[in-house]
């Protein structure tokens, strides 16, 4: 275990010290006063390390991470594990617009709210499946032309029917499920709104219950609450648009 | 089906019975099925289907069939071409986008044939390349205005770190073409062909397949805004790291392979479902200003630690000067401007042939900018799209860039007879096709030799011409526009070369 002190580091030297903390063999890292330094985290091959911080993080969080663990105590900027291959980033606050863009693999959770464009182009390969968990509500062009993974808005605190609009416009793989309900005139014309069934159940709660161990509640009590299921129609939507 | 469905077939296979000898190699060459076999073994045309690929002439071994335009015709009309009320006909049939291959086909003026590259004289005296050194090796990156060097252990060493640059044996990279797009015995071709020359090949928005790993050092990938492939492995694996933003057969329109060519392997390269569509439209989703380029710029480079040049393909379009400013302050290392002859596997018809300015401008519009904004060493100039020889490459080098890209002429040296239907996935020659029995057909030893004699070739024209020139660096070569003149070109024209009319 070895702390980092962020003050008065630019991004550039912060992540220098990570890599070479790395170097030297440390597992854990803990990084301490973080006031928007961008891309901590970013290509990092390591299954075995965790990375705390403290602080606000600056953008593209853990962008093309593969592996490590990240928990953040504090608010993200954009781009919170943008093209993410493994492993998992979990914040304990806000988070801003693009969390998960064309993530093909491991898992995000947000405690609280995210902004627009979250989970576009997220897609799936083989055994990867990504999954983002966002507690509070989030922005509009959600899961835009999603090809795979999974994706869950709780609108804890929020209003049960989302606001979002452009909803999973241009999708063609993946799930997207809501605690609440949407506007029909909201989603794209590409994905229909569903009721979950048994099998989406047990995949949401066991998603749930690691989201609600990362924040030390059970929230897989939510479960008792209605849930909807958006799903594309085709995995070859614009397969129609070419005159061959 | 209705008259009203029908289409004439464009050309016309003609096989003469009497040399025919039956033994089926054009049936089962043509990718099209535009061949087939009765019992008694004839071989039965289905003109509707042929492309005019060729493979049937080159394959026969007695040259017993031709492919000819059909003869039937459409009564005589300049404004209404045949091309036109065929492609009407179609759309009335599907009500889709036209789709095509290929470089735009249509007939504007092309600017580099309206250029000459002035030659020396007695006053200042041609070199001899056979007998004297001509350096065309270049190096991709940022180049520092000046250096300071410091005397140590015997020996001067550089004081300052120089960003990272790549060296290359000629001024020439082979263009981003996707797997996927085109086939993984092409992209070996590629791959081999760049290792052995000394120069780079991009693997464009498709991913990195695993066999061309041991190629790293000679690969650029690419970064489009579907991430394919994009992994910290993929991104170590390469040279050069290339965002790209714009591409000159479709600028503003992004990629699109259908699901139907995602197999497995194409899966797995892209790290995308098998079956579904590939889709990457032209917003980068991160990218919506200059700054979030910047961003991914560094973002990338922290990724891989400083250790490699990241670039930007932009397409050609109005303002291109103003745009390539941005992407050099924006820290990219290299710039590729890509012209709007460049070649595509698949584009809107009406966006390949309508949207785009020609390569030639804008190459001498951006380099003109940036060395008024003094910060032309900030990046090197790609110039990309249309280039089909040596002369058009020197020419390019004249106008300001550093590198030519060349796709389809690589295509072109493997095989490619230009039919245009690359996006149907049935190239007859292996190389735009993903279909096994199709593949198999591009021996990638034997296509990466002839792109070894191409690059040979091309850099010998090279020396040449420099040496006609008077000049013996490639650096004295580039944005030399007065070593250009130009043969019947408007004013406003050559104010935007910055080139003079031949005569003076």
């Amino acid at each position: 275990m070895v702390t980092i002190d962020a003050m008065n580091m630019d991004s550039k030297q912060l992540n220098k010290k990570i890599k070479e903390s790395i170097r030297q063999g440390h597992k854990e890292i803990k990084i301490i006063n973080v006031l928007g330094q961008r891309f901590i985290g970013n290509g990092i091959q390591n299954s075995d390390l965790k990375i705390t911080i403290y602080g606000t993080a600056g953008n593209d969080l853990g962008m093309f991470m593969d592996g490590v663990n990240i928990e953040l105590f504090g608010n993200a900027q954009d781009g919170v594990g943008n093209t993410l291959n493994s492993g998992t980033i979990c914040v304990h606050g806000n988070a801003g617009d693009v969390v998960g863009y064309a993530a093909r693999g491991g898992k995000i959770f947000i405690e609280k709210n995210v902004g627009y464009r979250v989970g576009i182009h997220m897609k799936e390969f083989e055994n990867n499946v990504p999954v983002i968990v966002v507690g509070g509500s989030a922005g509009s062009f959600l899961g835009e032309y999603m090809a795979g993974g999974i994706l869950v808005i709780l609108n804890i605190d929020s209003p049960k029917v989302m606001k979002a609009d452009a909803i999973g416009t241009g999708m063609h793989g993946g799930k997207i499920y809501i605690r609440g309900d949407v506007n029909i005139n909201n989603i794209g014309k590409e994905v229909v709104v569903l009721d979950i069934d048994d099998n989406d159940y047990e995949i949401l709660k066991n998603i749930l219950s690691e989201y609600g161990s990362k924040f030390n509640y059970n929230a897989v009590e939510l479960l008792k609450d209605r849930f909807i299921k958006i799903k594309a129609i085709s995995h070859r939507p614009y397969g129609n648009l070419y005159a061959y | 089906m209705s008259v009203l469905d029908k289409l004439l077939p464009e050309f016309f296979i003609k096989v003469d019975r009497e040399v025919c000898i039956k033994c089926g190699q054009c049936v089962k060459n043509c990718g099209f099925s535009a061949l087939m076999q009765d019992k008694d073994k004839n071989v039965k045309p289905i003109h509707e289907k042929c492309v005019a690929c060729q493979r049937c002439m080159y394959i026969c071994p007695t040259k017993a069939i031709q492919i000819i335009k059909f003869p039937g015709t459409q009564k005589h009309n300049d404004y209404w071409k045949p091309e036109y009320i065929k492609n009407i006909k179609k759309q009335a049939n599907s009500g889709g986008i036209l789709l095509t291959a290929a470089g735009n086909d249509k007939p504007y003026p092309v600017i580099f044939d309206r250029l000459l590259l002035d030659a020396c004289q007695v006053t200042n005296p041609s070199i001899d390349p056979l007998r004297e050194p001509m350096e065309i090796i270049s190096y991709l990156g940022e180049k520092p205005i000046d250096i300071s060097l410091e005397f140590r252990d015997n020996k001067y060493v550089l004081k300052d770190n120089i960003k990272p640059n790549i060296k290359l044996n000629s001024p020439i990279i082979f263009a981003a073409m996707s797997y996927g797009a085109i086939s993984l015995n092409a992209h070996k071709a590629l791959a081999k062909a760049a290792r052995e020359c000394g120069i780079l090949m991009n693997t464009g928005e498709g991913g990195l397949h695993k066999d061309l790993y041991e190629y790293s050092d000679n690969i650029i990938v690419q970064v489009a805004s579907g991430r394919f492939g994009v992994s910290p492995e993929y991104l170590k694996r390469a040279a050069a790291i290339e965002i790209k933003i714009g591409q000159g057969a479709k600028p503003g329109i992004g990629g699109h392979l259908p699901g139907y060519k995602v197999d497995n392997e194409v899966s797995s390269t892209r790290m995308i479902p098998k079956g579904t569509d590939a889709l990457s439209p032209a917003p980068h989703h991160d990218i919506y200003s200059i700054e979030d380029l910047a961003q991914l710029i560094a973002s990338l480079k922290e990724t891989v630690d400083y250790s490699k040049p990241v670039g930007v393909k932009i397409a050609a379009v109005h303002n291109i000067a103003a745009i390539a400013s941005g992407v050099a302050r924006a820290d990219a290392d290299y710039i590729v401007i890509d012209g709007f002859r460049g070649g595509t596997g698949a584009a809107p018809a009406m966006i390949r042939d309508h949207i785009g300015i020609p390569i030639e401008l804008a190459i001498a519009a951006v380099d003109d900018r940036l060395r008024k904004e003094k910060i032309r060493n900030k990046v090197s100039i790609v110039a990309a799209g249309g280039i089909r020889h040596a002369a058009d490459m020197a020419k390019a080098l004249a106008l300001g860039a550093d590198f030519v890209t060349i796709g389809t002429v690589a295509l072109i040296a493997m095989g490619c007879t230009l039919c245009q239907k690359c996006y149907t996935g049935n190239c007859s020659w292996g190389i735009a096709t993903q279909r096994p029995e199709l593949v198999e057909r591009l021996n990638p030893d034997e296509a990466s030799k002839k792109l070894i004699n191409l690059i040979r070739g091309w850099s010998l024209e090279l020396k040449e011409i420099m040496g006609a020139l008077g000049i013996n660096a490639i650096e004295s070569l580039v944005g030399n526009r007065e070593r250009l003149r130009a043969l019947e070109l408007s004013r406003e024209t050559l104010e935007v070369l910055g080139v003079k009319p031949a005569g003076r």
